[in-house]
This record gives structure tokens, C-alpha cells and sequence, in this order.
């Protein structure tokens, strides 16, 4: 199309497009001013309104940080349960997925129709931190991990998936001598790849970002994990009116809540171009159709 | 939503085909797939199917249906001590006592207040942003604005919520040097209760418009283009093109957008409010969800803080079933 060739549409297109371009810097202002913050010294944070880049360039607060074991103990933490957390999750999806996946097996429709009421109705905050209670589970990393195990949204797009690839795989398999766990195993699983590294992504993304968790959960201080290590950090100890904070924290200087907010955002940025291109495509599969 | 029906729908007519294992069919007149006959032999041959169920099976049951029991304890006086089994019923006690509480039409107020200022800000903008991406024929600026403005979705609200303690901070954050420096006025965003809803507010739209473009993108690129080139010979310039024919053409996504935020709308996020509540502003910062924690988790009124979670549900569906029974009233199509 040719059209825009008015000065009108010239002129919009110019104005659109330096709007655009602002909206994108607006956005990355914060990142901008906290990695050039986390580089920089006390005096230099509370002078200068905003800068890109620190006159006096330094490591301090990141060597500050890593050599807390606070810090460093809430990282560990939270990489740890996030590894495991996210395979977890993953292998309950997956064995989920696959029986479902079978038209023939009996009481599917069953549990398939459970599944989805449970996507539409919970048993709310309170229920569940009663059964994790009574499970035993609180201060357990486990309940960071097994009360999110299965998201149904994720069993129903992988079972779909599981769905649509050829039957004469399997049948050939069987023809073998394999049995379902080893057609699963060797077969489909290898042929899924994508797929599953789309949902590791989002659960990964999940437990790593998760606050009510280990907030409802963990109560003891020593097994937090970066997020809640994060707002102890960075609320300062005057605005703290809403409880679950030690008591003997003392404030940190600025510049080491710059360089904690970095340390927790850097995971996701580095892992952001796989997350653009996945969940993009995962948001559209669930949602426009008419 | 849609798809999950289909998926359902699917499923509903599954019949069974011609098979592998006739030998092990109880009824060898054809080979059939499956062994019909008795369920015995039916599991017997699945065997391995039915053991990787187990887990998810086993999940459900134990994660996501025992909490739905568990709501029971909203029309009882829960004792740690008996469980939920044993603890007395006390009827519709705790709905009263909430309904009869002055929190309860602050709760409202703050919930509605919020909901309303995301759904009448952040949901239009989205909207316009979608728009004005849609307007770019330059692929490489659409795609970097675009790659810049989804990397706030992936955020935590903690770093969200660190990141406007450190943009807002009295004495050294950007925002108050600024005003100190240029216009000798200060302003303490965080803890001045005036300033909590334009904080959540912009909060909302700096971490999810972006993101929510996504949608209303997909929808925009399946609008008929020759109906443009159409308005372009009848001389119709940029703006009404957008009027009378992009709108239009996304009616249905935005609908059904606007539907599942309104089914939304008492759900204002649990984690951003309660990073952002303070000693200061709890006037106007308490929410249903952040309610529910302080009063049943931090003091331990665990069947009145259900009871108040179940209220908020009830009225969340209500809601949803209300505005899509209202936009098929409109003769849209609806979700369900």
C-alpha cells in the first residue's frame, strides 16, 4: 500500500513512531537507572537524580552482597528450588498428560471435566495454607513446589500436543515390545522437546518469581528465598508496618538494594529471549479464537 | 476458555477404533482396539496408563480438590485442634459478621475503586497501544518496541514493587531529587495514601500493557485489508480507517478481553497490594485479597477470612456469567 504518501499520514507515521520509541525507552528507564546505580557509590546515588553511567565505577555493592551469607544463602535457595521445583512440576504434567492423551482409556472424561472445574473454581488462600499446614509442609521448600505442581492450562496444551502426533509411532513401538512408560520415554518425550522446554520456561519462570508462596509458607527467616530476601531489602524499615520481617534487620545502604534487585532480575533477562518467543505463542493458544 | 471447550468437546465423542492387541480382546469377533467387556480387563491392558495417573490423579485430589472441602470451615468455627471434619458449624455467622464490619464496605470501595481505574486506564491503553503498532510499517521498530515493552511482564512484582521503592524513594530517589532540585516541592509517593492507587495503577501499566498488546496484535492482523484499500478509494483518511474499520474488526477480541477483566476485576492481585501496603496507607490499600492475609494468616481468624475469600469468589463468577449473558444481550458473541 501506497497511501500514507500524504503529508497527513507522513506526519502521523513520524509522530507514531517517535511515540513508540519513547514508550520503549520509558520502559527500560528503571533497569537503565538501577544497573548504573548498582555500580556506583553511596554519595553518587543520593546526588544525582538519574544517570546512565557512574562517575566512579565500582564493585562494592556487589561484593557486598555475595559476602552475606543472607544473600548468598537466598540465592542458592531459590536457584535450587527452582531447578528441582520446575522438573517436578514438569514430570507431574507430563505422566498427567499422557494417559489423558489416550481416547480409549476409560474415566478420562472423568477426570478431564475434574480438571477443568478445578481451573474455574479454589479453595482459596486460607484452605490451602490449612492443608499445607496440616501436611506438614510449612517452612518445607516442598510447598513452594507441590501446591503449583500441575497447571492445568499446561496438562491440557501438552495433552492436546500429545494428541496430535501420528498414532503409527506408537503402534510401530508396541509392534516392539514397548510398553506405555517406554513409548513415553523413548519416543515421545524426544519428540516433544519444544514443547516441554515451553512449559520448564513458564514454571521456572513461575517458582522463581513466586512471593505468596514462601511468604505464606516459610516463616522461618533462614530458609527465604530471593524474593522475600528482596522486599526485606529494599522496604525500608519506616514503611514496614505489615509484619513478617526479622525484627533485628537493620536497613541496608542504598546501593546494595540495587545490586539485589539486579541479581534477581538478571536470571529472567537472560532467559527473556526464549520467553518472548514461547509465551507469546502459548498466550494466543489459550486465549483468541473468535 | 474456547479452547479448553473445544478440547472438552473433543474428548466427548470418543468412540473406539480398530486395534492392535486382539489377542488380548475379550470379545474376538473383530479386532478391536480396546477390549471392551469388563473394566478388569480393560485396566489390565492399560495398566501402565492408569500407574502414570496416578500422580496427577493423586495431585488434584490432594491440592486442588481437599482446599474446596476445606471451604466448608467458612460456615464453621474452625479449631486447629478438631480439623476441619470435627470443628462446629456455625451457619452463616462469619458472612454476618463481615457484612455487619465497617471493613466490609472499605474493603469494597478499595477493591472497586482500583478495579474500576485499571479497567477504565490500563485496559484502553493497552488497546492504543495495540493500535499504534499496528500503524508501524517500519518491522524493525515494531519489533524491538515491542521486544522492549514485554520484558516487564516477566518481572516479579517484588522487583516491580522494589523497583518504585527505589524510583519513589524520599531523600535519594530519582523522582523526589528532581522535584527537590527543579521544582523545590517534595512529594513521599510511597507512604502518602493519596498517591497508592496512581502507584498501583502505573505499576499495572508499565508491567502488563505491553504484554496484553499481544492479543489485540493477533486480532488486528486478521482484519480484512481490502476493506482498507476499499476506504482508501473512497477517500477516507487514517483516523477513520481505525474508526470505521480496525475497530470494528477487533470488536469481538475486545469484548471478550473486557469480559474476562470485569470477571476479574475483585482478583487486584494479591502480591502487587500487598508489597505496595504500608503502616500509612492501609486506609486505602486494603483489599478482599490482602484482608484475607492479615486477618487469617497474621492473627489466625481462619474461618472468617474464608468466609471473606468465598464471598470474593462467589461474586467474581457472578460477575463473569453477568457480563457475558450482557454481551450476547448486545448480540456479541460472548465466551461461553
Amino acid at each position: 500500500m501506497k497511501i500514507h504518501n500524504t503529508t497527513g499520514g507522513r506526519i502521523f507515521d513520524a509522530a507514531n513512531y517517535i511515540f513508540l520509541a519513547l514508550i520503549g525507552i520509558i520502559t527500560l528507564l528503571p533497569f537503565i537507572y538501577v544497573s548504573a546505580g548498582s555500580f556506583a557509590n553511596e554519595a553518587e546515588i543520593t546526588r544525582r537524580a538519574f544517570f546512565v553511567w557512574p562517575e566512579q565505577f565500582t564493585l562494592g555493592s556487589y561484593e557486598y552482597i555475595f559476602s552475606t551469607p543472607a544473600f548468598t544463602r537466598a540465592l542458592v535457595t531459590t536457584i535450587l528450588v527452582t531447578a528441582v521445583g520446575t522438573l517436578v512440576q514438569l514430570a507431574f504434567t507430563v505422566t498427567m498428560a499422557y494417559p489423558l492423551a489416550k481416547k480409549t482409556l476409560r474415566g478420562r472424561q472423568v477426570i478431564l471435566s475434574l480438571v477443568v472445574f478445578a481451573m474455574v473454581f479454589s479453595g482459596g488462600m486460607i484452605p490451602t495454607f490449612l492443608l499445607v499446614k496440616d501436611l506438614g509442609l510449612l517452612n518445607s521448600y516442598w510447598a513452594l513446589i507441590l501446591p503449583a505442581a500441575i497447571n492445568p492450562f499446561s496438562l491440557i496444551i501438552i495433552k492436546n500436543f500429545f494428541q496430535e502426533l501420528p498414532q503409527e509411532l506408537e503402534e510401530s513401538a508396541k509392534m516392539d515390545g514397548a510398553t506405555e512408560i517406554g513409548i513415553l520415554w523413548r519416543i515421545l518425550l524426544p519428540l516433544s522437546k519444544p514443547v516441554l522446554a515451553t512449559f520448564a520456561l513458564f514454571y521456572a519462570v513461575g517458582i522463581w518469581n513466586d512471593f505468596m508462596s514462601p511468604l505464606l509458607y516459610l516463616s522461618d527467616n533462614s530458609k527465604w528465598t530471593l524474593q522475600m530476601y528482596l522486599r526485606q531489602v529494599t522496604a525500608s524499615s519506616d514503611l514496614l508496618g505489615t509484619g513478617n520481617v526479622d525484627p533485628n534487620y537493620i536497613p541496608p545502604e542504598q546501593g546494595i538494594k540495587f545490586a539485589v534487585i539486579v541479581v534477581a532480575t538478571l536470571p529472567i533477562l537472560i532467559f527473556y529471549p526464549f520467553l518472548q518467543k514461547h509465551f507469546a505463542k502459548g498466550m494466543l493458544i489459550g486465549s483468541v479464537k473468535g | 476458555m474456547s479452547q479448553l471447550t473445544d478440547a472438552l468437546a473433543s474428548n466427548i465423542g470418543h468412540g473406539q477404533g480398530p486395534g492392535t492387541d486382539a489377542g488380548k480382546s475379550s470379545k474376538p469377533r473383530k479386532p478391536p482396539k480396546v477390549p471392551r467387556g469388563k473394566f478388569s480387563v480393560h485396566f489390565a491392558h492399560y495398566k501402565w496408563l492408569y500407574l502414570l495417573l496416578v500422580p496427577g490423579v493423586v495431585y488434584f485430589a490432594v491440592f486442588r480438590y481437599a482446599p474446596m472441602y476445606g471451604v466448608s470451615i467458612a460456615f464453621k468455627d474452625y479449631v486447629p485442634f478438631l480439623g476441619v471434619n470435627g470443628s462446629p458449624w456455625v451457619g452463616t455467622q462469619h458472612f454476618q459478621d463481615f457484612f455487619s464490619n465497617p471493613d466490609f464496605p472499605r474493603l469494597l470501595g478499595n477493591t472497586l475503586i482500583l478495579a474500576f481505574l485499571n479497567l477504565g486506564i490500563a485496559f484502553p491503553l493497552t488497546i492504543v497501544l495495540a493500535l499504534l503498532l499496528n500503524e508501524v510499517r517500519l518491522s524493525i521498530l515494531k519489533r524491538t518496541v515491542q521486544t522492549l515493552v514485554y520484558i516487564p511482564h516477566f518481572l516479579s512484582w517484588t522487583i516491580v514493587a522494589s523497583l518504585s521503592f527505589l524510583l519513589f524513594a524520599l531523600d535519594f530517589g530519582p523522582l523526589f531529587l528532581f522535584l527537590n532540585n527543579v521544582m523545590g516541592t517534595n512529594i513521599d509517593f510511597l507512604s502518602d495514601p493519596n498517591w497508592f492507587r496512581p502507584l498501583i495503577v502505573l505499576q499495572e501499566i508499565w508491567k502488563n500493557t505491553g504484554w496484553g498488546t499481544i492479543i489485540f496484535l493477533a486480532a488486528l492482523a486478521t482484519v480484512d485489508q481490502d476493506q482498507y484499500e476499499a476506504a482508501i478509494i473512497d477517500g477516507a483518511g487514517r483516523f477513520r480507517r481505525v474508526w470505521h474499520i480496525t475497530l470494528p474488526g477487533i470488536r469481538s477480541t475486545i469484548i471478550v478481553m473486557l469480559i474476562l477483566a470485569i470477571g476479574q476485576m475483585l482478583n487486584t492481585g494479591f502480591e502487587q497490594i500487598y508489597l505496595m501496603t504500608n503502616a500509612l496507607n492501609r486506609s486505602v490499600a486494603d483489599v478482599f485479597d490482602t484482608y484475607v492475609y492479615f486477618v487469617g494468616i497474621t492473627q489466625g481468624a481462619y474461618s472468617y477470612s474464608t468466609a471473606v475469600g468465598l464471598f470474593k469468589s462467589l461474586v467474581g463468577i457472578v460477575l463473569i456469567f453477568g457480563t457475558n449473558a450482557l454481551a450476547k444481550r448486545f448480540n456479541q458473541s460472548g465466551l461461553f
